[in-house]
């Protein structure tokens, strides 16, 4: 919403300069985004009067001229025909920008003549279109008079219309606002009613079925007839012009005028077009109209529309008609001033895609009580500058109600805000916004009726508040919940923030990217296309078709970095990310997942390159992600049974008992690469960390004591033929189980097949650490030790020893 | 000279000519091992009288003392020399680079999610959270949205495609459905934040579909403005560690609170750079107010008995703004070189004792 500083003028006796009144704007609510103050733009050019100009020596086209200026008399070289001795004109200094041609300007000489400054075009100031010729300014101008005095025309403010002040869409609102918060006196006048001079022609009606009359409960109208329409008087004109609206004609220009300045939408026809009853009523399926945009909008019977006997000519409260309305040939309208029902309006428009000035103020709730002013207002105006004669007002329907009555105990004030403010203040706040206030107790309060965003004691309060000023505010702290506070994150929360600090210590790169993903991956990383579909995780309005599926894994959009990156050149890198992933579209269908996927080249180094990552480094980083965040992971069993988008021989599962997952890891799938148009290998895990269980609250912090045996241990290697099949994790647990507790510890060292070892087989190799704990063990004990180890190695893998 | 003094001389002169550890072994051998000249002297002591023996006794242990000795520092002198020689040859040049090692980082949401995190939990917030995928009633009629109303429009939101039953879920615009369901399923007093992923349909250089905010929300009986004053103004100094850092509230609209206001802090520009705690110009970095007595009334508390105030801000960027990046859309691009140069070290996890950040 714009409004220039003389248009508020019109509302607010003011001595407040034009930043007083954008502070005090910002303070009561009304967010000024811009303001274009001429004088702040033009303030380095002043009149300066040309007193004499000669012919440029070399050029035919220049003058050489002798200016009077705020800095003396100063010799310009100048081009326009029209510099000649005796104008006033505006001088710009050597320094000065300009910037209409986006030039500093410098001391210079053209053609060999010495030129200091400049004078200036209408557009080298971007006041207006004019180029043929210099500015010429008023005789009684003023050398050294700053241009934007004499011509440079209003400050222009443009401000943010928050949904809850409808009222503020007029420049009446912003300066009733204004006057309340002290900055002057309101000087708004109420119209005075225009006293018709013939009967009502033109016969108005509402035509709404039981239930919807609400979406026009008053429709008032009056025909003006012997007038001559044009074009607009320059300060209709202008004013429109600075808010950035086109002048049309007197007739659509006053209804424009009166949406800015009151906030009242108007419709004015050409009476001559009407024909039969003009009503407002409910669209008809079927039922089109041309607009006056241009195009042509089917309506149906959700809509409100005015119409006569002809059809269709508008949408009530969002756009008129073509056919009806008003040209330079209009010599009798017919005024309609009415009051349409906030929400039918916006459905009207969201429906027909409709952006009006019309629909913007009706949709947000204008003020009901001025339907007739309003009108009033247009005649005067109307007359005032097109002439005719006014007919009587005919209003169909009655004004509905508004402005709630709230009771409302002042030291609500207090209560919410911790403001001191006195009664007296309250009352007078409230009062100069407009409402009215019953000293009962607790008070009565009238809300305007302007004001439809006032419905309780809260808003009352905030109503004073924002006058006072929210910089009025105490500072007061909250008081402490405890000398020292309690922790703050709950144990899954902090199972986050322990694993992303391990996977950021283990050299992974964290990474956040859309919880959405292509469609297409989001079926490659979940049961199917059809499953999203069922389980809700299709997006109806995506921002693109990229982004067209909550993702039900985290990998997609990893992987996919992984290959932008490789194309830019970064071709060995580990992300992951720590972040919902979706499986259904219920609160409990999201978890946290830490996943992470690696591209692995790693560098050349003179010391021998490192190993590439493989299916074990995706399962170091499921281990390493899960151990900082609490899981048991040395009870943790892992299985060859990873989802469909890893290599089914190069991946497995992490799992806490038979059903409880708590990572996949391995090989991504070629085939799911090749899909994803990425280049591979890559080796991913997820982590899913909500599932792992909650730590049992232990009653102290203290640790069990240190249980370690003086005696030295002893380390004996076993190497086994086993069957390929053979899991090595079930061979290192035989070893293990064979005696708890001299076994201290039974480490995998080595797996081989090949020469030596008879096809179908392979060999694994443990170091097993005994330690002892009582006494130093006898060769006979440690031999019968060996004897159960492979004893107990065969009876679960079949195993035998090497020899 | 005794023939005594004569054997121990030439011993002596045999140990200094030894130059190597074998050398000087065959020498040890020669004079002090079993058939060693010293050990024959040694053998004949039991063949003298008593009064020889008395004398020669102890000149021989004597000598056989003082040539072990002689020895052993002859030894350990050859030791170090043998080892001066082993080190010289073994020389590096240290010049040579060590292994690379991948260095992983923290991505700036996550850091500074933690880091107000941190501040908020000094103040007694607990944190909340709740789903990314919502419904109308917690998003949008339960914080007081009039069905169909202009407001709902400038929350541009992403919805899936309806079920059978007409009702449709979206994705939450902002993270206050979380304060719904906190004040539906707890009593005031409650002090929380509501750090998450939020949604708008909007793409643009300022705007992405996903985002991030922190809430806050404050229900008890005594909390007003003031407190969401004192508690925002000491939140933005603690989160841009200066203490010039200016705010001001400015009365603005929201459906969900009210009186509503906007935070604005206070920042210059230099160049490309924003700088926070100096200059003139005001930049709006959060919404908040008091919560709305519709809100209080659809969670089931009393209005008039419960009270307080709710805030929110985008994380992503006070991110930029604390941080300096640029780009919002760089956030979510996942390019290796932004992480590491925008991302944080794994060992800087944020507290008060230490400051928030390096």
């Amino acid at each position: 919403m714009k409004f220039t500083l003389s248009w508020l003028k019109d509302h607010l006796e003011t001595s407040a300069s034009l930043g007083e009144i954008v502070e005090t704007m910002i303070a009561v609510g009304l967010e000024v985004e811009d303001v274009n103050d001429p004088a702040e733009r033009l303030k380095a050019f002043t009149i300066g009067e040309v007193i004499d100009a000669a012919p440029h020596p070399d050029a035919d086209k220049l003058r050489v001229c002798k200016v009077e200026t705020k800095d003396g008399v100063l010799q310009i070289v100048c081009g326009a025909p029209n510099a000649r001795k005796g104008i006033k004109v505006a001088y710009a200094p050597v320094g000065a920008y300009v910037p209409g041609i986006d030039v500093t300007l410098t001391k210079a000489k053209i053609r060999g003549v010495e030129s200091h400054g400049m004078m200036c075009s209408a557009r080298e100031l971007e006041l207006g279109e004019d180029h043929d010729g210099i500015i010429e300014a008023p005789a009684d101008a003023k050398v050294g008079q700053p241009i934007a005095e004499v011509l440079g025309g209003d400050p222009v403010v443009d401000f943010e219309v928050t949904p809850n002040r409808p009222d503020t869409n007029g420049v009446a609102g912003v300066a009733r606002d204004l006057a309340a918060a002290g900055l002057g006196r309101l000087i708004t006048k109420t119209p005075a009613p225009v006293e018709g001079r013939f009967k009502n022609p033109q016969k108005i009606g509402l035509h709404f079925p039981e239930g919807a009359e609400d979406a026009c409960p008053v429709f008032a109208g009056r025909v003006i007839r012997g007038l001559k329409n044009g074009p607009s008087p320059k300060w209709l004109a202008d004013r429109l012009r600075a808010i950035g609206l086109r002048p049309i004609n007197a007739l659509v220009d006053v209804t424009n005028y009166l949406s800015y300045d009151r906030a009242r939408p108007l419709h004015v026809y050409d009476a001559a077009k009407l024909k039969g009853e003009i009503c407002a009523r409910l669209g008809k399926k079927g039922e089109s109209f041309l607009a006056l945009d241009g195009k042509t909008y089917e309506v149906d019977e959700t809509m409100c529309v005015i119409a006569d006997d002809n059809g269709v000519l508008g949408l009530g409260g969002v756009m008129g008609g073509e056919d009806t309305g008003c040209s330079e040939e209009t010599t009798s309208v017919f005024i309609e001033s009415a009051y349409f029902d906030p929400l039918r309006t916006a459905k009207t428009g969201r429906k027909t895609g409709v952006n009006s000035d019309a629909r913007y103020r009706f949709e947000r709730g204008v003020d009901p009580n001025f339907v007739v002013p309003g009108l009033e207002m247009a005649t005067q105006i109307i007359l005032d500058i097109c002439g005719g004669e006014p007919g009587e007002i005919e209003i169909a329907g009655v004004v509905p109600k508004a402005g709630k009555t709230i009771a409302f105990p002042p030291s609500e004030v207090k209560r919410l805000t911790g403001l001191d403010v006195s009664e007296a203040e309250i009352e007078r706040i409230l009062k100069a916004l407009g409402f009215g206030v019953s000293a009962s107790d607790p008070w009565l309060v009238d809300a305007p009726s302007w004001r439809p965003d006032i419905d309780g004691k809260a808003d009352l309060v905030e109503e004073v508040a924002r006058i006072v000023g929210f910089d009025k505010l105490p500072n007061v702290t909250l008081a402490p919940r405890a000398a020292v506070e309690k922790p703050k994150l709950t144990p899954l929360q902090d199972r986050r923030r322990l694993a992303r600090r391990a996977l950021g210590g283990r050299g992974l790169l964290e990474a956040v990217t859309w919880s959405f993903t292509d469609e297409r991956f989001a079926a490659l990383f979940s049961e199917g296309a059809d499953w999203l579909k069922a389980k809700g995780l299709v997006l109806a309005n995506p921002i693109s078709s990229d982004l067209g599926a909550m993702r039900p894994s985290l990998l997609p959009n990893l992987i996919a970095a992984l290959q932008k990156n490789a194309d830019r050149g970064r071709d060995d890198l580990a992300l992951f990310e720590l972040a919902p992933a979706y499986q259904g579209d219920r609160p409990e269908d999201q978890e946290i997942v830490a996943a992470g996927a690696r591209l692995s080249n790693p560098p050349r180094h003179w010391q021998g390159t490192e190993r590439k990552a493989d299916a074990f480094t995706a399962k170091a980083d499921a281990l390493a992600a899960l151990e900082a965040a609490g899981a048991p992971v040395a009870n943790l069993q892992t299985t060859a049974d990873a989802p469909k988008w890893y290599h089914p021989g190069r991946s497995g599962a992490l799992r806490l008992g038979p059903k409880n997952v708590l990572a996949y890891f391995g090989e991504i799938h070629p085939r799911i690469l090749k899909a994803m148009d990425v280049d591979g290998p890559v080796h991913a895990f997820e982590a899913f960390l909500d599932r792992i269980p909650a730590a049992r609250p232990r009653p102290t912090k203290t640790k069990p004591a240190l249980d370690v045996s003086e005696l030295l241990p002893l380390r004996r290697d076993f190497a086994f033929l086993v069957d390929e099949e053979i899991a090595a994790a079930a061979l290192v647990k035989a070893v293990s189980g064979a005696d708890k507790k001299l076994i201290a510890s039974a480490r995998l060292f080595d797996v081989y097949a090949g020469k030596g070892v008879p096809e179908g087989k392979k060999s694994l190799a443990v170091e097993v650490t005994i330690a002892p704990r009582e006494k130093t063990l006898t060769e006979e004990e440690i031999d019968a030790l060996s004897v159960k180890i492979i004893a107990e190695v065969e009876k679960a893998t079949g195993g035998t020893l090497r020899t | 000279m005794s023939d005594l003094e004569q054997l121990e001389r030439d011993l002596e002169t045999k140990i200094i000519a030894a130059e190597t550890l074998a050398a000087l072994e065959d020498v040890r051998v020669s004079a002090l091992g079993k058939k060693g000249v010293v050990s024959e002297r040694m053998k004949t002591l039991g063949k003298m009288t008593p009064e020889e023996r008395k004398e020669m006794g102890p000149a021989l242990n004597g000598l056989k003392e003082r040539v072990a000795a002689a020895i052993e520092a002859k030894r350990e002198a050859l030791e170090e020399a043998a080892l001066d020689q082993r080190l010289a040859s073994e020389k590096i040049d240290v010049t040579l680079p060590t292994r690379p090692e991948p260095k992983g980082k923290i991505h700036p949401v996550s850091q500074v999610m933690e880091e107000i995190a941190v501040i908020f939990a000094a103040m007694g917030f607990d944190i909340a959270e709740g789903p990314d995928i919502e419904d109308d009633f917690h998003n949008f009629t339960a914080l007081n949205f009039p069905p169909d109303h202009p407001a709902r429009e400038m929350h541009d939101t992403f919805f899936f495609e309806p079920k059978e039953d007409g009702s449709r879920m979206l994705l939450r615009t902002h993270t206050s459905p979380v304060q719904i369901r906190t004040m539906m399923s707890k009593k005031p007093p409650i002090r929380i934040i509501i750090p998450g992923r939020t949604f708008r349909c909007d793409s643009d250089q300022t705007h992405t579909p996903m985002f991030h905010q922190v809430e806050g929300l404050v229900v008890d009986r005594e909390t007003h403005m003031g407190h969401l004053k004192g508690t925002l103004e000491a939140f933005a100094k603690a989160y841009f560690e200066l203490d010039t850092v200016q705010t001001r509230f400015r009365p603005h609209f929201f459906p969900f609170t009210e009186p509503s206001a906007e935070m604005d802090i206070g920042y210059e520009r230099i160049g490309n750079e924003i700088r926070i705690g100096q200059g003139e110009k005001w930049m709006e970095i959060l919404g908040c107010g008091m919560v709305h007595p519709n809100v209080l009334a659809n969670c089931g508390l009393d209005p008039d008995e419960y009270q307080g105030f709710a805030f929110g801000m985008g994380v992503d960027r006070l991110a930029m703004l604390k941080y300096g990046i640029p780009d919002l859309r760089d956030f979510f691009a996942a390019d290796a070189r932004w992480l590491e140069h925008y991302g944080f070290e794994a060992a800087d996890q944020p507290n008060l004792a230490t400051g928030l950040s390096r």
